[in-house]
Formats: C-alpha cells, structure tokens, sequence
C-alpha cells in the first residue's frame, strides 16, 4: 500500500470487506484536506479501536443515527472560525445509519444546504449487530431477523430506494457506484466534492458494499459480486443532478443481455433457500426487468 | 456596570450567549425554550451577533451538531427543555465522554405523560449522571450570570466538560425581571475566547470518538471523573472571578438564617425566593427555619451540604422531580452525602411543585408541621412526602 494512503492498513475489517476498499479509493480521491464524520457501525468499530486508528485525517465518530447532524456541526464551525476554505466533509454511514435510523438527521441536512458529500455504504443489512434486516435489505433476503423459515422465506418488503429519495431533496448531485467500477466510483466522488467545492450544497453517494460475513460467500469473490450485482441489473449505476429524473445519466448501463439474477443469487448463502423457489426467483427477474427498463427510457 | 433591562428568562440565557461571543447555535425549538433560538435568529438576522445558527430537525441533531461544532473548535451554546431534552440525552453522554464544553440553558420542564409544560425539575433531574455539569437559577440575573460563568467553567482546561444552566419553566422563563446585562467589554475582560486542546484540524489530524475496549474505557471515565471532581475548585474561582468583576456574589449553596435554624429547607431554582419569605413568616411564629438553596447540582456539593447540615435537626428538602420507586433525587443525593455523618439531621423529603403546581406559603408551613412533629418524636415517621396532593382526584384501584 502506497505511503500517502489516508485510510491505511491494520484494521479489524474482514477479509474481502467491499466498503474498506471503497474507503481507501474515496480518500484517495479527496485527500488530505478531508474531515470525516463517521456513524456508529463496522467502519467505526474496525478502524479506531483505542489507541490505534486508521484515519490520517481528522475524523469524528459521536453516535449511530446522527452522522449528517455531526458533519453539519463540523461545516458551521469550521465556516465561522474561518477555516472552511479547501477541506472537503464527508460523512460516512452504514445503511443501518443512513435508510434507517439516520435517515432524518440525513434529511436535515440534504434540506439546510450543506456542502458535505454523505456516502452510504450499503452492505444490506445491520451487519455490525450480526446481520439483522434493514430497509436497505433486498427482498427474500436471509438475515437473522428476517430467517428464511419453512413459512416465511426471508425479507418482506422491498428495498428502500434510498438513492431516489435523497435526489428527490433536490440536491446538486447524486450518484450510485460500487468497488468493481472503482474508475466510476473515483469520478463520482471527484464530482461530488466539486459540487461542495462550488458551493451548490450536498451530494450523496450510494455505494453497493458486498458483506462476505453478511451474504455469505467466500471473501475473494467480493469484486466480482458487486459487478454482477451491476451486469445483472439488481444495482444500477447512475448520476443525477437535482430532483428531476429526467436528468438521471446511467453510467454503466446494464447490459442489453442482463445476466440472470440467479447467477447472483446462487453464489450468496444469504438467497439459497430461493435456488429452490423458482416462482419467487422468476418474480424478481421480472422486477429488476421492469426497473431497468423504466430507468432506460 | 452593566446596563439594567426588565427581561424574561429566556432573554437572559440568550442575551448571555450573545455576549460570550458564541460561535454556533444549534437549535430546535421546544417550549418554554423556544424564545432562545429566536431571539438568537434575531441577533443573527440583524447583524448584531457573529454566530452560525444550525436549526437542525431535532433536538437529537441538535446536539449531535454541537458535538462535531465543538470538536472542531467553536464555542458552542443550545438551549432545550423537558422532551426535547430527552432526546438529546444520549448525545449528552457523549458529549461530555468527548469532553466538549458545550454550554445549554434548560429551560426545566415536566416530561410527558401526561404531557404537562409547566416548571418542575423531572427533566435536568434524569440527566444528572450526564456528565455534565448543572447549575440552577434562582432568577433571570442568575440565568444570565450563570451561563457567562459555565463557559468560563465548562472550558477551563482543568475541567472540560459540557455544563447546563436550568431555569423554571414560565416562572422565569418567560417572567420579565429587572436584569443587570453587563457591557460587552466586561464579559470579554472576564471570558476569554474559548481555546480547546485538541480540534478536528486537516494540518493535525486526530481521531475523535474512538472504540474503547475494556482496556481504557474505565480510564476514560475515571478520567472524567477527576475532571469533575477539579470542576469543584474552579467553580469556586471563576465565581470568585465574577463577583470581583460584577458585583454580584454566587456560591455553590447559599445559606438564609441557617446559622441558629432547627429546620432548614433545601431549595433549587426558582422556589428559592419564597422560601426565604416562608422561612421569614415561620420565624415571626417562633419556628427557627432557614433555607440553603443549591446553585450547583453536579459535581454534587458534597462538603457544603455537610456543613449547612451540621447547623440543622431537620433538613427538609424539597424535589421538584421523583425518582419513581425510590424518592426524589435531590433527597437521594443529600443522604448519600450523610451516609458516613454519624451526627446527622433527620431528613425529610417533599415532592413538591411538579408539573408547574405552585408552592405557597400554606405548603411550607404544611412541611415545617412536620418537620416540628419529626424534631418532636425525634425520628422520621415517612420520609417521602407528597405536598399539597390532591386526594379527592386519586380513585380507588
């Protein structure tokens, strides 16, 4: 690992941890002229157990639901001390931190203007607590809260889209992006942090994070599930600027031919059970079908 | 001198913020408290004072903005009540676990159910083992001294730690009294600008809020802990500091015709003022009573107490809050002071005033009957008493 590197190693992240990666990539990209604000979640946990840390930027974590209310806090008091000029704020969060039980802190500040990049780091579910269901969790999903049983067979409900939501506050910027697309991942940041820099207000960045420990599957295929998450259509990777989803810009379009969502689904022990449930799998094939066709138009 | 302005509470708590020269105001609007952010956003809006007001979408927020404003360097003010306080109670633990010195006035509110706005203390009361420091006012003048001195306290290098200032719900809150508002140049000769230890600072980066494993995390308390216990000194001083500069004289526990009483009554806040009165119509009756009234809550004022109950038979003490299933707190506080005083009072406890129900006259001649039939007897026949209930309203089963 390069020596300038500001998210370093050492850390208690598991082997093949999607959002550790795209940690490392969005501090390269943003620098040394950095705060971040961190959620309660894995990232906090296995990066500043005391007295290590990982950060060679300033970082502050305070609690789990608040990350956009600590990073506003940050930006007015740098801003009045005059110290505003040059550093990028980002906040980072879990889905927990961010679809959930964040998700109104999030909400004020997307609203009040500020000019900080949140990035929520989506692994699908509460996996700091031992992979309880959120409302990031995709449907049928097997976590401990939501167990695929004999009469229930994983998650009810669908996923919270919480990208759409975010645009729909009519920010400057919005973007989706995984670790396998890490050149779309590292120009989204860039143009988030201009978007601050110029002072139109937030932007936000969703980052699909694939969980070994979580989803179950064997940590070296970490790369090559977040892309067949895109190549299958189960995670699109778009832009938009404002609320108006006209604007929206695919940046990698999922391919004419999409992959089956089986494919996806039978490397995760998290969707075994559906291997077995050809009307469910068939049913959310026609699904991701209509969403990326919807998103084409 | 200052200048002399006929102002409400809320006014006082405010116009104190203004004057320590605060550099962010995070807020969320919640009665009796609400006058503060807005006569702040007046401040603001008009040009007169250079802060950031954040009004943020909750009290949660609110907190947790000042968490991430102070720990990047500004001095921070908010104010809240009852609810809105219980919201941020789990930002509170952890803003003095950061050891930011945040400075909030409370404006001391019930808390729901049923929801009730009027005075009592249920709502600082619950946050007592915050970690921060509590001080309460008798009046607006000591809500506006109060908060210039927390600052001078909460950011004293010895100390660190976040302080709340509570005032009664309506009965100062929103009361006009004559207040003396020092000049600007006196506060600053007395408040120097706030210099934190460490900052969130790119050209000295530092990890705030770290994981603490069983390894250091009794350190870190233990730590805060000390930082208390120091506090205790410098409240003293900087109080010191204060009357020195303005004339007005503040102690962590201050004593009326104690010094010969056989029953004192333990006050806090607004009560204060007619206790003393009581006191003053009990002994036209011959009744030897004094009051000593609490200005500081936490660090709880362990050796004052001991000596105010050295003069007295009966210290009868008033709570504005209950601790369901145990008494009041402020009782708790005081006989745990006495636990190792083998020539202690008997001690009494009135739950008293809750939800904004006033106290009068009536009440303390009810509760110095029954400290003289305790005196009498020589023992404590029930120790948590309820003054002034209303029986006829409590139903059967």
């Amino acid at each position: 690992m390069a020596s300038d590197e500001l998210f370093v190693s050492g850390h208690r992240g598991c082997a093949g941890c999607g959002m550790a990666t795209a940690v490392r990539m969005i501090l390269q990209e943003a620098g040394p002229n950095t705060i971040v604000a961190n959620a309660t979640g894995c990232l906090e946990v296995m990066t500043t157990g005391y007295p290590e840390t990982s950060w060679k930027v300033p970082w502050i974590h305070a609690a789990f639901e608040n990350a956009g209310a600590v990073a506003s806090g940050v930006d007015v008091a740098l801003k009045k001390l005059g110290k505003r000029d040059g550093v990028n704020i980002l906040a980072f969060a879990g889905d927990g931190g961010t679809f959930d039980i964040g998700f109104q802190a999030l909400s004020g500040m997307l609203e009040r203007g500020h000019n900080i990049t949140y990035v929520v780091f989506d692994n699908e579910a509460y996996m700091n607590t031992g992979i309880q269901r959120c409302s990031s969790t995709p449907p049928y999903a097997s976590t401990t809260t939501s167990p695929a049983g004999k009469v229930i067979p994983g998650k009810q409900g669908r996923k919270k889209p919480i990208a759409n939501i975010v645009a729909a506050h009519d920010i400057a910027y919005t973007a989706t992006a995984t670790i396998a697309y890490h050149g779309d991942l590292k120009k989204k940041v860039r143009k988030a942090l201009e978007v601050n820099r110029e002072g139109k207000g937030p932007a936000f960045i969703h980052v699909f994070s694939p969980c070994p420990t979580g989803w179950r599957y064997p940590s070296e295929m970490t790369v090559e599930l977040s892309r067949m998450a895109v190549e299958t259509g189960i995670f699109v990777l778009w832009e938009q600027e404002g609320s108006d989803p006209r604007n929206r810009k695919i940046s990698c379009p999922p391919k004419e031919k999409r992959k089956p969502v089986e494919e996806y689904f039978k490397l995760q022990g998290r969707f075994r059970h559906l291997l077995k449930m050809p009307d469910i799998i068939e049913q959310i094939q026609k699904e991701v079908d209509e969403k990326c066709e919807n998103l084409m138009q | 001198m200052g200048v002399k302005q006929v102002v409400k509470g809320n006014f006082a708590t405010a116009v104190a913020a203004k004057l320590a020269r605060v550099d962010v105001v995070p807020a969320y609007p919640i009665t009796p408290s609400t006058l503060f952010p807005e006569q702040i956003s007046q401040y603001v809006a008009n040009g007169e004072m250079d802060a950031e007001l954040l009004l943020t979408e909750s009290e949660h927020s609110a907190m947790s903005a000042a968490i991430g404003a102070s720990a990047a360097g500004a001095r921070v003010a908010t104010a809240t009540a009852s609810q809105g306080l219980k919201l941020m109670s789990e930002m509170l633990f952890i803003a003095s676990g950061m050891r930011l010195p945040i400075v909030a006035a409370i404006g001391n509110r019930a808390l729901s159910a049923p929801i009730n706005i009027w005075a009592d203390h249920s709502d600082t009361m619950a946050e007592r083992d915050s970690g921060w420091l509590q001080f309460y006012a008798e009046n607006n003048q000591a809500s506006l001294d109060l908060m210039l001195m927390a600052f001078k306290i909460a950011e004293d290098h010895r100390v660190l730690l976040p302080a709340m200032v509570g005032l009664d719900a309506f009965v100062l809150t929103h009361t006009m009294e004559g207040v003396d508002v020092p000049l600007q140049e006196e506060v600053d000769e007395f408040l120097p600008p706030y210099e934190p230890v460490y900052t969130l600072d790119v050209n000295k980066p530092m990890t705030f809020g770290s994981f603490g494993t069983p390894a250091h995390y009794t350190e870190f308390k233990y730590a805060q802990w000390e930082a208390m216990e120091r506090a205790r000194e410098v409240i003293d001083e900087v109080f010191a500091q204060f009357e020195e500069k303005f004339g007005r004289k503040y102690e962590q526990v201050s004593e009326y015709r104690t010094d010969d009483a056989d029953i004192i009554f333990i006050t806090m806040g607004s009560v204060s003022g007619t206790a003393r009165a009581a006191v003053d119509r009990l002994r036209e009756r011959g009744i030897k009573a004094g009051v000593a009234k609490m200005v500081v809550f936490r660090p709880f004022p362990f050796e004052r107490i001991r000596e105010v109950a050295s003069k007295a038979k009966v210290l009868a003490i008033l709570d504005r809050a209950v601790s369901q299933g145990l008494s009041g707190p402020v009782f708790a506080d005081i006989s745990s002071a006495l636990a190792n005083v083998s020539d202690r009072p008997l001690l009494m406890d009135f739950i008293i005033g809750l939800g904004g129900r006033d106290i009068t006259f009536k009440d303390f001649d009810d509760m110095a009957e029954k400290a003289q039939k305790a005196l009498k007897d020589g023992k404590v026949e029930q120790e948590v008493n309820w003054v002034n209930l209303r029986t006829e309203l409590l139903g059967g089963e």
